[in-house]
């Protein structure tokens, strides 16, 4: 037996780590087109101290370590690209705090969104986090480590902007707090203490977030979705620009895609409304629709598609699996909402390029600063032709996105590449330094954002 | 070319002119419209087709059979009078296509229950009061091929039923049915009123469902409890075009023990679920929607009906909701008469 497994099995116990082939192989791959790599052993620690044990000793060992929550990203962002210790951090599950009067919660990072749900549907009803499009496994961990962005983002912005503080374990092991949390017991603010907020959007490569003070918000008796249905590419972003203006919805997505047909060549604008009461939400309609919108509709450009629909969270991943078994991954930006168009476009003569039914979707971020906006590309897992078609369009896409002004999230490592090669050059070189002194020796989930 | 079997002398002789005067949506008395009926029939704009709100009642006003609902959306297409937005138009219009291959076709050489567009609503159509009917359109991937496509009428784009709508016979006459049962109100009026009011050759024989429902229920009258329920029914706009089989409504509901209540919004009178109002051009209409259907949903309550009865999908979601927030259960027809035999709704 080996020296690492066995300070591994000492740390966790022996029924928390592997090297066998057969559970590495479930760690060597995720649900997007990146070729499978390996890491050598897995282990799933329970607490903040055994992950600080481990990242200790694999200092000493200088072996790579990736941490891991639900695998979601679909861009490989949690594959041991150089071998090492895959950290799966789901038994860190813990809900250790919940604030009704301040509204936030304190959670272990391994938890999950649907967990968090669940929780809050359970023991705080009036109170909701900000759930991502991805499917419930995804842990609020992983999704602060690439910037997810939720169904509260209009309001609120990504979920990254909705914490109170961190507690992460820096990659030579010592266990580090951010925000009123690094003062004494209190998770109430990050602010207004200096900001080191150097763990999110790293994917892991600064740090193991290991418990988080999650913001909650206002969750009204009634939550219900309209759409706005436009033809006209060009009026999406300034329907956005009323809709944001009046104030009143949760979230805004748009979506087309080509199939299903009712799809296709429509834009479907998203509105999800919340009240706690029917006259809260007429009140929010009226404004909405026969105040900002009257003019596309009896124009005859745009039309309410639907009202008043039941929401299912999460709402986006629901539509993403239209084939059925099949596979899909997309590249995600950050744009102005004003890209919206061309965005679409894009999507459509790439895709149709390579033979893929077009896939897009924009979610507004913090009232229209910004929108993600996605363009997914489908294939099948068994035919090989299909995997390499979507790699390639999501390659181009890449490419495309960058050269039109916009900002990747959450890259794959192609995408990290081109998006270091056109940084500012003072920029890349004070990453190199933050990873460098955070890092020194290159552990923490490398071959990602490799600027050292 | 198909032609819609519209006599103008019958119009020109009619005296009430109901199809105009009666509409709940526009205030016509029988001189004005008189006016808008020659505009229609000379096919110059008119107010009628920017203030329909297309709830095909006009179709069963008429005294003389004559189609003026029929003439009406023709007109508009005719004119570019929508009364929807274009996108909605254009989504109502592709939402029709079929897109992942054809259906298998069996044959069966008996009676069949045509599921029409609501294959996922398949569960409605079980227990003793279906037996001895061979389902088709089950696949919900499919179900486009079976698809009645009537429901452009409201989009004003009866060239796209025409063109779409003989494919869609072909697939279900392939089953080689001796009789077609219809899940939906729209798909019986599609080929016992809009088809051959259009020429159009339908090469099956259709049943109402409620007649069928009826006849079962009679054959079954031994097995039946009556439920002592106060019920509205919400009635569909598809009726109209098969007024004459809505009497089996209220045979139904005295064979299983159940009251009609009286009200304002009944039978002819019933109001539309809104559905097709929403998102109409005319200003307001969104609120004016609400409108109605809170006059619709209030009416029950004053009514003191305990249950409101659908049969149309569309109608259930428009207002199904609505009306159980207003303290009425909703619940299809068929369920309802499945629970006078003793079984469980589904």
């Amino acid at each position: 037996m080996d020296s690492v497994y066995r300070a591994l099995a000492d740390i966790v116990g022996e029924d928390y780590v592997s090297e066998q082939t057969e559970e590495l192989f479930t760690y060597s791959k995720d649900l997007g087109t990146s070729e499978p790599r390996w890491p050598e052993y897995v282990a799933a620690p329970k607490t903040a101290d055994e992950v600080s044990r481990i990242v200790e000793m694999a200092n000493e060992q200088k072996l790579a370590v990736v941490p891991l929550g639900g695998g979601m990203s679909l861009a490989g962002l949690a594959l041991a690209l150089r071998g090492g210790i895959t950290l799966d951090l789901k038994r860190m599950d813990q809900i250790l705090e919940l604030n009704e009067q301040g509204r936030y919660m304190v959670v272990e990072a391994g938890v999950s969104h649907g967990k968090v749900t669940s929780y809050l549907h359970k023991n705080a009803p009036h109170l909701m986090h900000s759930e991502p499009g991805a499917p419930p496994a995804a842990t609020i961990g992983g999704n602060l480590a690439i910037h997810g962005q939720g169904d509260l983002a209009h309001p609120y912005g990504f979920n990254s902007d909705m914490i109170n503080g961190l507690e992460v374990v820096l990659p030579t092991g010592e266990i580090c707090r951010m925000g009123s949390c690094a003062l004494g017991n209190q998770w109430y603010t990050l602010r207004p203490l200096p900001d080191l907020s150097l763990f999110m959007g790293w994917s892991g490569c600064t740090g193991i977030i290991t418990k988080v003070s999650l913001r909650l918000f206002p969750c009204k008796k009634i939550q219900e979705q309209d759409v706005f249905v436009v033809e006209n590419e060009n009026l999406v972003p300034e329907i956005l620009f009323k809709l944001t203006h009046v104030g009143m919805a949760e979230d805004l997505v748009v979506v087309s895609q080509e199939i299903p047909p009712p799809f296709n060549r429509l834009h479907y604008i998203l509105i999800n409304l919340a009240g706690d009461s029917r006259e809260e939400l007429e009140f929010k309609r009226q404004l909405i629709f026969d105040q900002n919108l009257a003019k596309y509709i009896q124009e005859g450009t745009g039309g309410i598609g639907a009202a008043g629909q039941d929401i299912e969270r999460p709402v986006v991943s629901k539509t993403s699996d239209w084939r059925k078994g099949g596979g899909f991954e997309y590249v995600g930006a950050i744009v102005p909402v004003g890209f919206y168009p061309e965005g679409f476009r894009l999507g459509v003569e790439i895709s149709a390029r390579h033979e893929i039914p077009y896939t897009v979707l924009g979610r507004v971020v913090g009232c229209g600063h910004s929108m993600m906006f996605s363009w997914t590309y489908a294939f099948n897992r068994a035919d090989n032709d299909t995997v390499s078609h979507a790699r390639q369009a999501l390659h181009e896409t890449d490419e495309r996105v960058l050269e039109m002004g916009g900002t990747l999230w959450k890259p794959a490592v192609f995408g990290q590449k081109l998006v270091m090669d056109r940084m500012d050059a003072n920029t890349r070189e004070m990453m190199k330094k933050v990873k460098t002194l955070l890092d020194p020796n290159g552990i923490m989930n490398p071959g990602n954002w490799e600027v050292a | 070319m198909l032609q819609l079997d519209f006599d103008e002398k019958k119009c020109l002789a009619c005296e009430t002119r109901d199809c105009l005067t009666r509409c709940q949506y526009m205030d016509l008395d029988a001189e004005a419209a008189g006016t808008e009926i020659q505009n229609l029939i000379n096919g110059t704009d008119t107010r009628v087709l920017h203030d329909c709100r297309t709830c095909y009642a006009c179709e069963e006003y008429c005294p003389m059979a004559n189609h003026p609902f029929y003439l009406i959306v023709s007109r508009q297409e005719e004119l570019g009078i929508a009364p929807l937005p274009e996108p909605i138009v254009k989504q109502g219009i592709q939402m029709g296509i079929a897109f992942r291959g054809d259906p298998e076709i069996h044959e069966v050489n008996g009676p069949v229950l045509n599921m029409g567009v609501f294959s996922p609503l398949i569960r409605l159509a079980q227990g003793k009061l279906f037996e001895g009917l061979t389902l088709i359109s089950t696949d919900s991937r499919k179900m486009h091929h079976y698809f009645c496509q009537l429901m452009y009428l409201h989009f004003a784009r009866t060239s796209v039923i025409k063109d779409r709508l003989p494919k869609v016979m072909a697939t279900i006459a392939a089953h080689k049915p001796t009789e077609v049962v219809h899940f939906h109100d729209e798909c019986y009026g599609t080929y016992t009123s809009f088809a051959p009011a259009w020429g159009m050759d339908v090469p099956f024989s259709s049943i109402h469902l409620f007649e069928h429902l009826y006849n079962r229920l009679t054959e079954l009258r031994d097995e039946i409890k009556p439920l002592n329920y106060k019920v509205a029914y919400q009635r569909p706009c598809s009726s109209r075009l098969s007024s004459d089989k809505h009497r089996f409504v209220d045979k139904i509901f005295d064979l299983i023990g159940v009251e009609h209540v009286r009200r304002q919004y009944r039978d002819e009178d019933a109001l539309c679920c809104g559905s097709t109002i929403l998102a109409q051009k005319t200003p307001d209409s969104r609120r004016f929607c609400l409108n109605q259907q809170k006059k619709n949903i209030e009416d029950m309550k004053e009514s003191g009906a305990e249950l409101c009865i659908f049969n149309c999908p569309a109608c259930m979601q428009t207002i199904g909701k609505q009306v159980a927030e207003n303290g009425i259960m909703p619940i299809w027809m068929s369920d309802l008469c499945r629970m006078a035999i003793g079984e469980q709704p589904a």
